[in-house]
């Protein structure tokens, strides 16, 4: 489901500029006002997905609010003519993304073993980029037969999103993580010939309803959490976008400068290819470390995207390791989370996880725009380069500790 | 049935209407486009236009001919075409050089600029990193294109245009502008997130051009030399100037919204230079969203898009002291370059 709504989502993501400028007449920027409002409006309601998740114990339906809330936009496109309606769009999907993340991240920790949480979160984001590299290519091969078929990519995504919101509502089971973990306690105790619960008989209708452990912000004080949300905002704030790693390739790369727009489907389909392979070693050596460590391979990119020899070798590359680190580190992230946190708070810290290093970036990217223009595009990525490599040991150490 | 087979079922069920309906409303506006492309257009062509004083432009009739570019005879506007077989997003032209930047479309799309001659030759083309924006020729031939860098969808710096001036055999002569020196109020800055696009050519060095920083909220006119590689802003709040032919004015379009509102509303503007005194033209109520163009010293020139006519855009004329409102001066045309030969 997440496929078919990435499917439909990266489709009109590619067109979008294309579609305001070509069909619309509109200028740049009023595509730059669309896209600022894409980057901007996603990152805070993480949280509250998560927080509603938890909250209601429901992670299903409220990533199905989610999704059809972002379903619901591409029938908004269908219709939408001025700038105003398409912003308005643009936006509300971007909520309907933040909605869901939280919610469905957790709901593959409640449904994965325990021990093969990295490998899930894999798959599904192996799933999840194949989806996001194919809708672009959709998009592309729709315009190339319908040179005006803006309206038969919009009617396209929309099918992709009913059926992403379908699969959802229809085939994934309703879990209730909170309820199960408290089942399962007292299931043991019931099995030890002990009462359900200490000193008390709730056997009464709506016992277990209530008898869950609640939420509580609580997790937020443990030593371990906190030091993964600190790795996770240090990392961040060291993370300067691959849209500047394109646009550093772009600016030194005639080849780069020709494939432009395929940039990033490129490093979607490494990342697809690399995210289930990675999850797995990540079981297996540590999610803590794979994490840290895949920021190194980010450290490479930018070395790569540096060194004076112009190419389609050192594009290639940083591409490949781009992909790799995307691989290493955005579902094995969710994953070491999930580990991490009792089940009942477990959207809400996914969504906290999330958003700090959403924000975090956001802090990188600015900054790093300062020193592109202080220092040049060269100076300015050697720097970050080093300061990943100086900063990895450090974080390595905090979550050395970690469980997971 | 067991709920589990229900569901699959039900699953199974709306993704055969799903799949069906998206099926057939691909297949019938394939059929259509198809159709459509090769209709011939309802347009009067004529064949000695380019001849004389003319405005070239890229014609937007639907049909056979759409996105071709085409000219018209000065003296006669709305009057026959003819149609050249060069296909553009944006064209300009000195009457001999044609600078004509389009959309590659393929499973993967790209995007170029090509510079051809008077034989609608290609003599030089270089790719552009997105979609094509902007173009415009000086006098002796140097090209400006701004383009879309577009491609990253996570790209956490906004939106990026990339803007260029080569000549007309395709040698790099700026790099980006976004490089050169800006100074602002004689202090030199460096934003973050700044762009340049729109450039008008006063000569061989001296060039008109928007700059921008989203962070600071800032839009400026700014005066650019190509040998010294700066940018000196003159003016808070405009976009997309252009030199009118006698090079006293700038007409450019300028963001008149309601205070609060969250989308700008651009309105056509021009500034006497010597003044430096600027004319709002709000005669035009609509939002013009285009590189305006001279068609003499009293008039200008910008494309419109039908609101009920997708793809479909006029090139409209307002005189250049908003005296009067606006009128359709090219149907179906759009990015109109005037040859006064």
């Amino acid at each position: 489901m997440s496929f078919l709504t990435d499917v439909s989502s990266e489709a009109v993501t590619a067109i979008l500029p294309l579609y305001v400028t070509a069909a619309l007449g509109l200028s740049v920027v009023a595509y730059g006002v669309v896209d600022g409002l894409v980057q901007g409006a996603g990152a805070l309601v993480r949280v509250a997905g998560g927080w509603a998740a938890d909250r209601t114990d429901r992670p299903k339906w409220v990533a199905a609010v989610g999704y059809g809330l972002s379903a619901l936009t591409r029938v908004g496109l269908l219709f939408a003519a001025g700038l105003p309606a398409i912003a308005s769009l643009v936006v509300t999907d971007r909520v309907g993304k933040g909605i869901r993340t939280a919610p469905r991240d957790a709901l593959i920790a409640a449904s994965a073993n325990p021990r093969n949480l990295g490998r899930s979160f894999g798959v599904h984001r192996a799933l999840d980029t194949a989806g996001a590299a194919l809708g672009p290519l959709l998009a592309f091969i729709v315009l190339w037969a319908i040179p005006d078929g803006y309206t038969t990519v919009f009617v396209i995504s929309l099918g992709a999103a009913v059926l992403g919101v379908g699969a959802l509502v229809l085939l994934v089971p309703d879990l209730r993580p909170r309820q199960a973990a408290w089942l399962k306690t007292h299931r043991t105790r019931e099995t030890r010939g002990l009462p359900k619960c200490k000193g008390c008989t709730c056997d009464a209708p709506g016992g277990l309803e209530l008898a869950g452990r609640p939420f509580s912000w609580s997790f937020l004080r443990g030593g371990a959490t906190v030091r993964l949300l600190v790795v996770a905002g240090l990392l961040g704030l060291l993370t300067v976008g691959d849209g500047f790693v394109y646009l550093a390739l772009q600016d030194r790369d005639g080849f780069a400068t020709q494939w432009f727009p395929l940039l990033y489907v490129g490093t979607n389909a490494v990342y697809m290819l690399l995210a289930v392979p990675v999850g797995r070693f990540a079981d297996r050596v540590g999610r803590g470390r794979v994490l840290v460590w895949g920021h190194l391979l980010l450290a490479a990119a930018y070395a790569c995207a540096a060194a004076p020899f112009a190419g389609a070798t050192t594009t290639v590359v940083a591409l490949v390791l781009l992909g790799a680190f995307y691989a290493a580190t955005d579902g094995v992230l969710s994953a070491l989370t999930s580990a991490l946190v009792p089940a009942a708070v477990r959207g809400t810290a996914i969504g906290t996880a999330q958003t700090v290093t959403a924000v975090a970036r956001m802090v990188a990217s600015a900054g790093f725009g300062v020193l592109w223009y202080a220092t040049g595009r060269t100076d300015a990525l050697w720097i970050a380069t080093a300061a990943l490599v100086i900063a990895l040991p450090v974080c390595a150490f905090l979550l050395r500790k970690s469980p997971a | 049935m067991s709920p589990h087979a229900t569901r699959w079922t039900g699953f199974g069920l709306l993704t055969a209407v799903v799949l069906a309906g998206t099926g057939w409303y691909v297949t019938t506006e394939v059929v259509r486009a198809q159709a459509d492309q090769a209709a011939p257009s309802q347009v009067e062509v004529a064949d000695d236009v380019l001849d004389g004083p003319h405005v070239l432009f890229r014609g937007t009739e639907p049909g056979e001919l759409y996105g071709r570019v085409s000219a018209v005879a000065l003296d006669d506007l709305a009057g026959p075409r003819e149609v050249t077989p060069a296909v553009c997003d944006r064209v300009d032209t000195d009457g001999e050089t044609t600078v004509c930047l389009h959309t590659k479309r393929g499973v993967v799309t790209s995007y170029a600029a090509e510079v051809l001659d008077d034989a609608w030759q290609t003599t030089a083309s270089w790719p552009l990193p997105g979609i094509p924006s902007r173009t415009r020729l000086s006098p002796e031939g140097l090209v400006a294109t701004t383009s879309f860098v577009t491609g990253h969808s996570y790209a956490a710096t906004g939106f990026s245009t990339e803007t260029t001036v080569h000549r007309a055999d395709g040698s790099d002569v700026s790099g980006n502008l976004e490089d050169f020196t800006l100074l602002v109020d004689g202090e030199r800055i460096a934003p973050v997130d700044r762009n340049v696009w729109g450039v008008t050519f006063a000569d061989e060095t001296t060039f008109y051009a928007t700059v921008q920083s989203q962070s600071l909220g800032r839009t400026w006119l700014a005066r650019g030399d190509l040998d010294e590689r700066t940018l000196v802003t003159l003016l808070d709040g405009v976009e997309c100037p252009s030199l009118s032919p006698d090079g006293t004015r700038l007409a450019f379009k300028h963001d008149a919204r309601e205070p609060g509102a969250a989308t700008p509303h651009w309105t056509p503007a021009v500034l006497d230079l010597d003044t430096m005194e600027t004319t709002v033209l709000d005669g035009e109520e609509r939002n013009v969203d285009d590189q305006i163009a001279w068609l003499d010293d009293a008039t200008l020139l910008y494309g419109l898009p039908r609101a009920d006519e997708p793809g479909t855009t006029d090139v409209w004329a307002l005189p250049a002291d908003g005296a009067t409102a606006p009128v359709v001066a090219i149907p179906q045309a759009w990015s109109p370059s005037v040859v006064r030969g």
